[in-house]
């Protein structure tokens, strides 16, 4: 009896996540429709772009600037083993833009927007905002999510262009202060080895993420549940759904561009 | 004239409209009175397409609410939110002239800001607040700002969801007064929803009570003590004992 209980309640956790999953889906789909029909909020949209470009440019850095950095020890240390040592500027080179780059900078503005952008339209469902804005012949659709996706969609790819450049360089600090590189031949090595699509790849990678984090924000906020710890709940299953969102899609990115 | 004929709405297994019906002629003030959780901002919200009900009619000068140009038709609303609902991030006035800065209504900026600063004064509060945000107002402002935006493009009808709801006894009156003489001066339809009696006074032309999914009673405010009904006895009164039960 136990056993079928059990069994019960995981397909009803799977049956719950799969019509999220095309909630999501459907969300998502309704969003890019109304980027073809006016009217637009170019207000919304730049300072959506502020919010999220710029204002995660800092942590965004940060992040790329360590792991770069620390790549570069640990890819020295590794390639100790078989005197492969010279291959340093150039993994940490492909590392970062292929990879660590995009995801890194993905999870970064998931951690900071997907959460601040379902807690803000959260609270504005539950304080009436969003059935005002309604009042007022305004469809929130336009209004709130499609600015929000389609800044988020253009910001990340830049984030993650900036990211890489950073990252790199925290490699060829570590790789010239700590490990005797010669910074001539560092910087003459990562750029050899490094091909236009791999850093292109990295881009679109961006894109899709960003689109998953404002998309996966904007969806949560919407369908909260009420008074704070519906907020409460809204916030933190954005930033898990879109986190778990960009692995996800970052697997399937990386067979499309990579496999053999 | 708004109809509404036959209107059911269920959330899951909770029945909150069981056949609600209701008429509210043309530039006259109705007043929907009832206990809390009776469906009341349901049936308002019914009315604007916030709330898609189950089954029934609601018509609006003969023509069905859910059909039709709906930028059109919300062009005719003005509403006032329990909270105010206004706007965090936009400034006090940007909150007021929201409807004039964008979409058919939109006027040039500086016209916008004009009309949401007389609106402003006709509501009682003076210039300097319009450029606050909302956070830096207290409750009695914001209220006052929400029905500032409710009437900036003068629509034909309006509504109050709970207007009165968290204000001290003055500033009660102060609002009620304001909405009583704005209604009177627009020649608009009104419809709102409130457990303050002091409220359905000042503001009433009709009262409709809402009780268990339908209209228990309705008529002009001044058959309201005479009425005869005890569920309206009990709620005008605010009496304990009666046919309403007090723990719902």
């Amino acid at each position: 009896m136990s056993v079928v209980r059990v069994i019960g309640g995981l397909g009803a956790q799977v049956l719950a996540m799969l019509a999220m999953v095309g909630r999501l889906t459907l969300f998502a789909a309704e969003t890019i429709s109304h980027l073809l029909r006016p009217p637009f909020y170019t207000r919304e949209f730049l300072t959506a772009l502020v919010q999220i470009g710029w204002l995660s440019l800092p942590v965004v850095g940060m992040t790329t600037l360590f792991t770069g950095g620390a790549l570069a020890l640990q890819i020295y240390a590794g390639g100790a083993r078989f005197s492969a040592e010279a291959v340093v500027p150039s993994i940490v080179a492909i590392g970062m833009v292929r990879e660590l780059g995009p995801v890194l900078g993905g999870l970064m503005v998931a951690a900071r927007v997907a959460s601040s952008i379902a807690a803000e339209i959260a609270t504005m469902k539950v304080t009436e905002q969003i059935d005002a804005l309604v009042t007022l012949s305004t469809n929130p659709m336009k209004y709130l999510t499609l600015p929000r996706v389609l800044a988020a969609t253009l910001a990340v790819p830049c984030l993650v262009a900036v990211g890489d450049v950073i990252g790199i360089m925290g490699g060829y600090l570590v790789g010239v202060s700590r490990l005797d590189f010669n910074a001539a031949a560092y910087l003459k090595n990562t750029v050899d080895f490094l091909e236009v699509f791999d850093v292109t790849s990295g881009l679109i990678k961006g894109a899709v993420f960003g689109f998953i984090v404002a998309t996966v924000g904007c969806f949560y906020g919407m369908n909260s549940g009420r008074g704070a710890q519906g907020v409460g709940a809204a916030t933190k299953s954005a930033v898990v759904a879109a986190s778990v969102l960009i692995f996800a899609a970052n697997y399937i990115l990386t067979e499309l561009f990579f496999s053999a | 004239m708004i109809e509404l004929t036959d209107v059911h709405k269920a959330f899951g297994p909770k029945k909150v409209l069981q056949g609600v019906n209701l008429t509210i002629p043309k530039g006259t003030s109705m007043v929907i009175i009832g206990g809390s959780g009776t469906g009341k901002s349901v049936l308002l919200k019914s009315v604007l397409g916030l709330v898609t009900p189950d089954s029934g009619s609601i018509t609006l000068d003969g023509q069905d609410v859910g059909t039709g140009d709906r930028d059109a038709f919300l062009a005719r609303f003005g509403m006032l939110f329990q909270g105010g609902a206004l706007f965090d991030s936009l400034p006090v006035w940007q909150n007021v002239a929201f409807r004039l800065m964008r979409g058919a209504l939109k006027r040039p900026k500086a016209e916008a800001r004009d009309i949401a600063i007389e609106k402003l004064r006709r509501v009682g509060l003076t210039p300097d607040v319009a450029d606050l945000f909302p956070s830096e107002l207290s409750g009695g402002m914001q209220k006052r700002v929400g029905l500032a935006r409710a009437i900036a493009a003068e629509p034909e009808i309006i509504f109050f969801d709970e207007p009165t709801t968290g204000l001290d006894p003055i500033m009660s009156g102060v609002i009620n007064d304001l909405i009583r003489e704005i209604v009177v001066e627009m020649g608009a339809t009104a419809m709102t929803i409130t457990h303050d009696m002091t409220s359905v006074r000042a503001i009433a032309d009709n009262v409709a009570m809402l009780h268990d999914g339908v209209i228990q009673w309705t008529g002009p405010v001044a058959q309201m003590d005479a009425s005869g009904d005890p569920y309206l006895d009990q709620f005008i009164h605010g009496r304990a004992d009666g046919p309403i039960e007090a723990v719902r």
